[in-house]
């Protein structure tokens, strides 16, 4: 009978493919919860026990600029202006380990980003500027032993301790592989140049993270919520058991271990995605890896960006949208958020643009009430339901990559990259035909006029510059040092030891990131990318 | 007819080309895809070498005008009269400036991935 009088609803799946039922009970939530405390193993509820009723997450916006001279410009307003933290942005031609006049860099100098040949653009970068005093997060991967040797090198040069020197590089190679693309060595020696910034930097400048593991891009490359996750602490795990092959303590390295995640699409389904997330990261460094300190089982992440989800198509939807993003990432307890601007869809992001996703955040943090208490949501029977699901299903999911050889092998043999490319073609295709509702896109569209889009242009007089400037020190330079130097990176490299200490001395006599990256690909050969779609 | 996908310049984004080679593929056109960063040089070979009858690009780091000249005047220093059609993160406004350095079509940010396929049928059908 009771059968008969139930309403018919739809099934409804969650992107993870979770199926979501019409009510959550009691019945639905583990007992455990109860004793589950914020700033307490497994830090499900978040790491630190007060929260943002403490200091409200960090925001940190990503930003670039052509050259060395405008970035000395902008560090300065930045200082002035209170902050104390930039995260930049580099040229493709740097990411990829090429210098200002080698022809693959032609048309794409300072495009993307800063550009850094030699030690010297460092130098004009931080010009008057207490490395003491701020915190630079460098997003560089392919070529980033170079640039983190570059920066202790400015430090070493401006007489400053470097053990107390801060800041943090991107370095997520494995990541770069599997979207975003600025790899430039085999799998397998990439990883080991990342090994040697860890083990160096555990060594000498204990307060520097020079890892930030990023399930962000793998996202964006068409991965779902549980897959992001799974992946990235898969890659975190390489690093790790690299880290701990080299003598470093757990202890010592994964409290400097931190994240970057995703943060668009189902809102419960990403605030379980990081609550289940962090439980399990928790329990993997104490478990697996026995860690002692409660520091070194945190998941310190940055959630952000959500530029999956912005549409060309009626952009100032993406207003609304990345609000929405802000709330999810502040309900889902990260240390640092950032976002996309609403106009990132089709372009670099106006001032007007980035001003709004600024407000946006401070408007979350000021008005809303989003600081007042911690982990607002714990209790809820959905939402504790879905976090211990998604702590299970990552779980899962990491134990497919154990059967495809561990992650180093699944990305060298593009395993990752075949399922991840299949999964953003079906996304696609589910939003073309009306199955993955979009607003804008697929339902309330409108016709709207092909409006033209500000576009920052080429500044082909400052790329010349640059080059100019790359010609003058090559002359002026101790080119004997510089040869000596890199025949050294070389036996470094053939020997398999460090690299790090006789690449910060070929930096110091103005060796270019290309020339060193060059030494080095002649040693360990190029990626030979395995095309898989 | 054969298609032949790349990414030229140093941008590493290959999500929508991959897309648009499954989309491809499944309406059934043989597919190649170079990989990233190759340079004129290398995608002229490629379509000479793998007797392709069109090229797509993909370019979404800005290069797109730099770029499409330079393939070009590649195409034509090796006599391949084949079709050039480029995709990415192309300003609306510069569709009309890039359709007079040679390609065929221009699809810039937002087309829908079925628009292009059906152009490549066309383009099969008055063949």
């Amino acid at each position: 009978m009771e059968a008969t009088n139930k309403p018919t609803i739809k099934p409804v799946y969650l992107e993870s493919g979770i199926e979501v039922e019409p009510l959550y009970t009691q019945k639905d939530v583990n007992d455990e919860i109860q004793a589950e405390v914020p700033g307490q193993y497994p830090f499900t509820r978040g790491i630190h026990p007060l929260m943002y009723r403490k200091s409200p997450f960090t925001i940190r916006q990503y930003a670039g600029f052509a050259t060395p001279e405008e970035t000395n410009e902008r560090f300065h307003f930045l200082l002035k202006n209170g902050q104390s933290g930039l995260n930049v942005a580099f040229d493709l031609p740097t990411q990829c380990g090429l210098d200002s006049d080698d022809p693959r860099a032609f048309g794409e100098i300072g495009r993307v980003g800063m550009t850094i040949d030699t030690l010297e653009d460092f130098e004009i970068a931080f010009k008057n500027i207490n490395l003491d005093q701020i915190t630079v997060s460098m997003t560089i991967n392919g070529s980033a032993i170079v640039l983190i040797a570059m920066y202790i090198a400015l430090a070493e040069k401006w007489g400053y301790d470097i053990k107390n020197l801060r800041g943090t590089a991107q370095n997520d190679i494995l990541k770069e592989f599997i979207g975003r693309g600025t790899w430039i060595f085999p799998v397998d020696k990439s990883v080991k140049l990342v090994i040697d910034t860890i083990e160096y930097c555990a060594k000498n400048i204990p307060k520097y993270s020079p890892v930030s593991v990023c399930g962000y891009h793998i996202r964006e490359s068409g991965a779902n919520p549980i897959q992001e996750m799974a992946y990235a602490f898969c890659i975190a795990k390489a690093y790790t058991d690299g880290a701990l092959q080299r003598g470093i303590d757990i202890d010592e390295f994964a409290s400097r271990l931190s994240f970057n995640f995703d943060i668009y699409g189902n809102l419960f389904e990403q605030i379980a995605k990081f609550r289940g997330g962090r439980r399990l990261w928790a329990k993997i460094i104490r478990e697996e890896y026995h860690a002692q300190k409660d520091n070194s089982c945190w998941l310190r992440m940055i959630a952000g960006g959500g530029g999956g989800g912005l549409t060309k198509e009626q952009p100032e939807n993406n207003i609304i949208r990345s609000a929405y993003y802000a709330l999810i990432s502040a309900l889902s307890g990260t240390q640092t958020m950032a976002l996309c601007s609403y106009d990132e869809a089709y372009t670099i992001p106006t001032e007007k643009a980035a001003e709004l996703s600024l407000r946006t955040m401070q408007i979350l943090i000021h008005e809303m009430g989003i600081c007042d208490t911690v982990d607002p949501l714990g209790g809820s029977y959905y939402v504790e339901s879905l976090t211990d699901r998604f702590e299970k299903e990552i779980k899962e999911e990491m134990k497919k990559v154990d059967e495809w050889g561990g992650i180093i092998n699944a990305v060298a043999t593009g395993k990752i990259q075949e399922s991840v490319s299949k999964q953003a073609y079906t996304r696609e295709m589910g939003i073309q035909q009306g199955v993955v509702p979009k607003v804008g896109v697929n339902i309330f569209t409108k016709e709207e006029a092909i409006k033209p889009v500000d576009f920052h242009p080429y500044n082909e007089e400052a790329a010349n510059k640059q080059i100019s400037k790359l010609i003058r020190i090559k002359q002026s330079r101790n080119n004997d040092k510089v040869t000596e130097m890199l025949a050294e990176v070389r036996k470094d490299a053939q020997d398999d030891k460090n690299l790090m200490p006789s690449i910060i001395a070929a930096v110091k006599e103005y060796a270019t990131v290309g020339e060193i990256i060059q030494v080095l690909k002649e040693v360990y050969g190029e990626y030979n990318e395995p095309i898989f779609f | 007819m054969k298609i032949l996908l790349s990414k030229p310049g140093l941008d590493g984004h290959d999500v929508g080309v991959k897309v648009l080679a499954h989309a491809l593929i499944e309406a059934g056109f043989d597919v190649i895809y170079s990989g990233l960063r190759k340079s004129p040089e290398e995608i002229v070979k490629l379509a000479i070498d793998n007797q392709v009858d069109v090229i797509g690009l993909s370019i979404l780091s800005g290069t797109h005008e730099i770029i499409t000249t330079r393939i070009s005047e590649e195409m034509k220093k090796n006599k391949l009269q084949i079709p050039l059609v480029v995709g990415g993160n192309i300003p609306a406004q510069d569709v009309e400036l890039l359709m007079k350095l040679g390609p065929k079509a221009v699809f810039p940010t937002g087309t829908r991935v079925d628009k292009v396929v059906s152009f490549f049928i066309e383009m099969k059908n008055s063949k």
